[in-house]
Parts: structure tokens; sequence; C-alpha cells
């Protein structure tokens, strides 16, 4: 996986949690940063393609690693 | 990027019910959605300063009780005092396990991300309840108020 500004460890956490703290990091970023999401919630997979497409910014990674599943977000607003 | 709005009515106070309009407004805070939620009759529950809210087996032949027992045990049985009381427990630290957040968690959220709340005062007064039970920031209004709020919406949902 390509690097990251900021890692968010959303492991453990249900729907909508991931999405509300993914939300919340992205702010503290500046234009051009990504986040790296590792959640271990299925139903994140769709929910932040989903995010990412709603808020403007790209999803520039989405994959199943170990039981994990890890998205890379850039910020573009 | 508030140029998508959503309004949702919220009229269930249990605790499987509060869920649905807490989920959804952070959710659609969280996506540049400009929300509020109305709250009335039972839902209005939902903003109790102290929350206790409550699920209950009874009348409720879809809910799914531990070690099958929905599959055997009496449904007379469900109202047997105290049932109430288990069923809210077992509920309430099945969700902790999953790591579903709880009410007080995501009603905060979405008062941090601005999402307005509107309290029915017809409901207030029929209960004889006291605006001071609610949380603080819940206006309160009638049904001019809620479409005076919801107006122009992208998204309305009754739950």
């Amino acid at each position: 996986m390509a690097n990251f500004d900021q890692e968010l460890d959303a492991t453990g956490l249900n729907c909508p949690l991931p999405i509300l703290r993914a939300k919340k990091a992205l702010a503290t970023l500046a234009t051009g940063q990504t986040l790296r999401v590792v959640s271990t919630d299925p139903g994140s997979v769709k929910d932040f393609d989903a995010f990412a497409k709603q808020t403007g910014n790209t999803l520039v990674e989405s994959r199943q690693e170990a039981g994990k599943y890890l998205f890379l977000i850039k910020k573009n607003a | 990027m508030a140029d998508k709005k959503l309004s949702i009515i919220t009229t269930k106070g249990t605790l499987d019910w509060a869920y649905p309009p807490f989920i959804l407004a952070s959710t659609a805070a969280a996506l540049g959605y400009e929300t509020n939620i109305f709250f009335t009759f039972y839902g209005l529950q939902l903003l109790r300063k102290d929350l206790n809210l409550k699920i209950s087996p009874l009348g409720n032949p879809a809910m799914p009780m531990p070690m099958g027992m929905h599959n055997w045990f009496p449904v007379l049985g469900t109202a047997l005092p105290g049932m109430e009381a288990i069923m809210t427990a077992m509920m309430k630290s099945k969700m902790k396990s999953k790591g579903v957040a709880s009410v007080e968690e995501l009603r905060s959220l979405c008062v941090e991300a601005e999402v307005k709340f509107v309290g029915c005062q017809m409901t207030i007064d029929l209960f004889d309840w006291s605006p001071k039970d609610f949380i603080d920031g819940v206006e309160l209004g009638g049904a001019a108020s809620y479409f005076a709020s919801s107006g122009g919406s992208d998204v309305t949902l009754f739950i």
C-alpha cells in the first residue's frame, strides 16, 4: 500500500462508526493528504466507496488483507 | 457541501428504533447533508437527558432471542415481569460485543455534526412532559415547524 499521512484504526467498530471516524480524521488533513483506514466491518467496503463518491474525495485503494479491510482515501476538498 | 438535505420524522421510542434515525442522520451529516429530525410521540423519548430505552420481544415475533428462544419460548412468557429488563440488557451487551455504537454516542455525534432536532410541542403537552427533560438545543414546534425545516429536502423518511 502506498504511503499515507494518517492512519485510522476502525477495527471492531460497526456501521456507521468507521465512516464517521474517517470523516473526522479527514477534517484534520490538508488537501492532497491521504488517510488509511483499517476496518473489520464487511459493510465498510461499499460504504467507503459511497462515502468517497459523495464527499468528493478519492478512494485510492480498497482491499482486503488478513481479515481486515484497508482503505486509502485522498482528501480533495 | 450542504447542497443536499435530509429530513426525518421519528415516532418510536424503543432501543431498536432509536438506531435508524440517529445512524442515518449522523451519516448524512458526514456526507454533507443538511439534516433535521422531527421527534413526535414516542420518538421524543430519544431526546431525554437520561435515556432509558428498552426493547421487548412482546409483540415482535421477528426478534431473535438467545438460544433460539424465539422458537420455543411461549409468547405469554415474554410478558413476565423483568423480561423487558433482561432482554434490554442482553441486547445492549450484544451490541457492545459487535462494535455497535450506543444510542447516546450516536446522538452526540448528531449534535456535534449540527443535526437539527425539533421536538413536537403537542406531544409534550399531551403527556405532561417538561421541555427541561430533554437535551439542550432541541427546538420545539408543531407541524408547520416540520415543514419549515423539511421544505426542499432531497430525502424524507418517516420512522
